[in-house]
């Protein structure tokens, strides 16, 4: 009899909380791959497609997939590096030379208004309508440079982001080399 | 009066080097051979410059408008010509150039009308309205718009409003001074403020090593019959720092997440601060000079009343310095940082310019390894473990120095001063913040294209979508349409009505299929380009020039002058065959 009880007790202990972690499953589901999203939070988001792939979320998938992590040059040597201490995987020297960031400039002089670099732009970080004078909106511009071909007059050119007072940074402090008496 | 003080904890005693400047009263130094008014020289927005080269300007002449709440105006510091506004070199560790106002004095210094106001006439909106065109900021460290301070914060009754004149930096003695030459005014300034901010009570915290600055504010206190107490608190580096104040004052512990102080009820202005904002209200002056001590490697060192503007170099050259001299300090030995070259401009937050050289500032020697001592742990007024930030800041740890609340480090550099490696642990602690702050930026500006970038893809696959559901339901039409007619043909043809003449459309539909997907589909798209067509063309007619009428002769003559531009660059450049705009179709 005490038997009985003990395992309908655990029967129903069992149901109870396998109906608890079933609604718990539904109710605080994962949305998206996790770790796609970890990735994407490293990746820069130019959105430039210098990795190979038409933008960062699908190199980040491909990454998961076991894609090199090595690719994004906007991300540069410290991308590579995080990459590697969030995968486990062992860092490798970026596939591309590093830049510096950039900003993307309309000669607005130039510019016969044909709206294709709106269409090419993947930020929409340009206005400007048929016809029309376009113009670069700066702050939303990630320096993809896919603007660039599309131009056919080719008024569009990168500017490096010039170092001001608002955008310096502390250098790291210099650490003196004591010479050995 | 007696009080009970509070203690802070930690805080180093450097040599106070004071007794150098302060025997010789405040001397007014001659108009310099140009001025260069930087146009940010508070926190918040930069100015934008209202004035072009060429112009004439008058003394406290408006030269650039406050841009947004927090920001203050930025005036002419004289009357003369503006030789140029351009980028020049601003007194900021950086060395980089900011945007500046250069005028050339015409040595008559002729003030612009100026308008006084009764603070208690009008409404407190209008009072800072005021003090931002006069351009009044704290005097006493990173200049904040003192308009901004000014403001309670709702519901949160204002304690204690108090007035910095600890002045705990060595070498530095303007504020000492000022409340020993103008402490009638400067209490008046105490005065406006309290009238402003409605506190309970006001407290004047002066270090006990300027008796002359407490007699003279005791007085002035009591000639106005004031409420306000004045007190002398330990002299101890950093006593003057806001938190240190407070907490000396009132034995409030100011926590380090707090953005302001006025959350606790507390808000802390410089001497200074009251004694400008008293000149702009009551004698309409807008803040165009300050006191400044100038000492260090001289032989005449002194407090100077200079022009916002003057270059360092010509100030030096007052108070003679020595030959050896090779570098200007601006700021105390503690917190203070060598400007890059003599012809930087003194700006609104200048309280002291000290000559470096060898004997003064002996070069550091090598940075030895940490011996964890704890010594910069016991120094911090913030109770931090300088230690441990160094640690991280130097691996690069960011997150980790976070967590030891490098944010709450003030750069006292109570830290360096007693690290017996000579550690430079402030400049670690800059380097951590300064790389922090820019990831945070690089971090918005990449979690925003992201959502640009999706939202385009979005909007791309719903142009996509509804094309096509346009596109279907425009065939399907066509294909009801024909059928219809051929139904309706068919009926006239035969002369017995046919009973199943309804499910006709449909089956000439589904018989027409093949056929059907491509005539009516086609002639869908062209229905809708022509559509599109007339509707631009429509829209075209119905574009005229607006505000065309009234124009004046001048507007006239420059709209006329664009339109031959327009039209020799219509010669120069073929217009393209503009393919249909896409991305600005209101869809
Ligand atoms: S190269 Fe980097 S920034 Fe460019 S799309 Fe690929 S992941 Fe994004
Ligand atoms: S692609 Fe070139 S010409 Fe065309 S709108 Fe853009 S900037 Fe102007
Ligand atoms: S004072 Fe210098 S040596 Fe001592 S614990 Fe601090 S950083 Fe290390
Ligand atoms: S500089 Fe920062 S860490 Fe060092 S003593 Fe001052 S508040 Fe503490």
């Amino acid at each position: 009899m005490d038997i009985l009880l003990a395992i309908s007790i655990m029967a129903l202990g069992a149901v109870v909380l396998g109906a608890l972690l079933g609604f718990a499953a539904i109710k605080f589901k994962v949305e998206g791959d996790p770790l796609v999203e970890k990735i994407e939070a490293i990746l820069p988001q130019t959105q430039c497609g210098q990795c190979g792939f038409p933008g960062c979320k699908p190199y980040a998938e491909a990454i998961v997939n076991g894609e090199e992590i090595n690719k994004c040059p906007p991300g540069g040597a410290e991308g590579v590096q995080r990459l590697a201490d969030l995968l486990g995987r062992e860092v490798k020297p970026l596939d591309a030379e590093e830049k510096p960031k950039q900003v993307a400039i309309i000669d607005e002089n130039t510019c016969i208004g044909c709206t294709l670099c709106i269409q090419a732009c993947p930020v929409d970080a340009i206005v400007g309508a048929a016809k029309q004078m376009h113009t670069i909106i700066a702050p939303q511009c990630t320096g993809c440079e896919l603007c660039l071909p599309p131009c056919p007059v080719e008024c569009i050119r990168m500017e490096v982001i010039p170092e001001t007072i608002d955008n310096w940074k502390w250098k790291y402090p210099v650490v003196e080399i004591k010479a050995a008496a | 009066m007696l009080m009970n003080l509070f203690k802070f904890k930690g805080g180093v005693k450097p040599p106070s080097n004071k007794l150098q400047s302060n025997h010789l009263p405040i001397a007014q130094a001659p108009m310099p051979s140009r001025l260069v008014v930087p146009l940010h020289q508070s926190i918040g927005g930069t100015p934008r410059p209202v004035v072009e080269a060429g112009d004439k300007v008058l003394k406290g002449q408006v030269i650039g408008n406050a841009d947004g709440w927090i920001s203050a105006a930025v005036h002419a510091p004289t009357s003369g010509t503006v030789l140029e506004v351009a980028m020049h070199i601003r007194p900021h560790p950086s060395g980089l150039d900011s945007l500046c106002v250069v005028i050339e004095p015409d040595g008559k210094d002729k003030w612009i009308t100026r308008t006084p106001i009764d603070h208690k006439a009008v409404p407190p909106a209008d009072v800072f309205h005021h003090l931002q065109q006069c351009g009044i900021v704290g005097l006493g460290g990173a200049g904040f718009p003192a308009h901004g301070k000014l403001t309670p914060t709702k519901g949160v009754p204002m304690d204690e409003l108090i007035i910095n004149g600890a002045e705990c930096e060595p070498f530095i003695t303007c504020d000492d001074l000022l409340m020993r030459e103008r402490a009638e005014e400067v209490v008046r300034g105490i005065a406006l403020f309290r009238d402003l901010l409605q506190p309970k009570t006001v407290i004047i915290g002066i270090e006990d090593n300027k008796p002359e600055a407490i007699a003279a504010m005791r007085a002035a206190v009591d000639a106005q019959k004031e409420p306000f107490s004045v007190v002398a608190v330990p002299t101890l580096y950093p006593a003057g720092g806001a938190k240190q104040l407070i907490r000396v004052l009132t034995g409030k512990e100011v926590p380090g997440s707090m953005r302001s102080t006025a959350d606790m009820g507390v808000q802390v202005f410089n001497v200074g601060t009251a004694y400008s904002a008293w000149r702009a209200i009551a004698h309409g002056e807008p803040l165009i000079s300050r006191i400044l001590t100038i000492t260090g490697n001289v032989h005449a060192p002194r407090n100077y009343e200079v022009l916002i503007g003057t270059p360092m170099g010509e100030l030096l050259a007052l108070a003679q310095p020595h030959p050896d001299t090779d570098g200007i300090l601006m700021g105390g030995p503690m917190m203070g940082f060598l400007v890059p070259n003599p012809q930087v401009p003194v700006v609104k937050t200048t309280n002291c310019l000290i000559a470096h050289d060898d004997r003064l500032f002996p070069p550091k020697a090598p940075e030895m390894p940490c011996i964890r001592c704890g010594a910069c742990a016991r120094a911090c007024p913030h109770e931090l473990q300088p230690f441990e930030m160094y640690w991280f800041s130097r691996a690069k740890n960011f997150g980790k120095t976070q967590e030891y609340n490098i944010f709450d480090c003030i750069e006292c550099g109570c830290c360096s001063y007693v690290c017996p490696s000579r550690i430079p642990l402030v400049q670690y602690f800059r380097f951590a913040k300064s790389e922090i702050w820019a990831r945070e930026r690089e971090k918005n500006a990449s979690d925003q294209a992201k959502t640009r970038f999706e939202f385009k893809q979005l909007r791309e696959e719903r142009e996509k979508a509804d094309k096509a559901e346009k596109l279907a339901k425009a065939a399907a039409a066509q294909a009801a349409k024909k059928a219809a007619e051929a139904a309706a043909a068919a009926a006239e043809s035969s002369a017995s009505p046919t009973p199943d003449a309804p499910t006709a459309p449909l089956v000439a539909a589904t018989t027409d299929a093949p056929s059907a997907t491509v005539t009516p589909e086609n002639d869908a798209k062209r229905a809708t380009i022509e559509a599109a067509m007339a509707r631009a063309k429509a829209q075209r007619e119905a574009v005229q020039p607006k505000n065309t009428e009234s124009l004046t002769a001048e507007q006239q003559k420059v709209a006329a002058e664009i339109e031959a531009r327009r039209v020799t660059a219509h010669l120069i450049e073929p217009e393209p065959a503009a393919p249909a705009p896409t991305s600005e179709k209101p869809e």
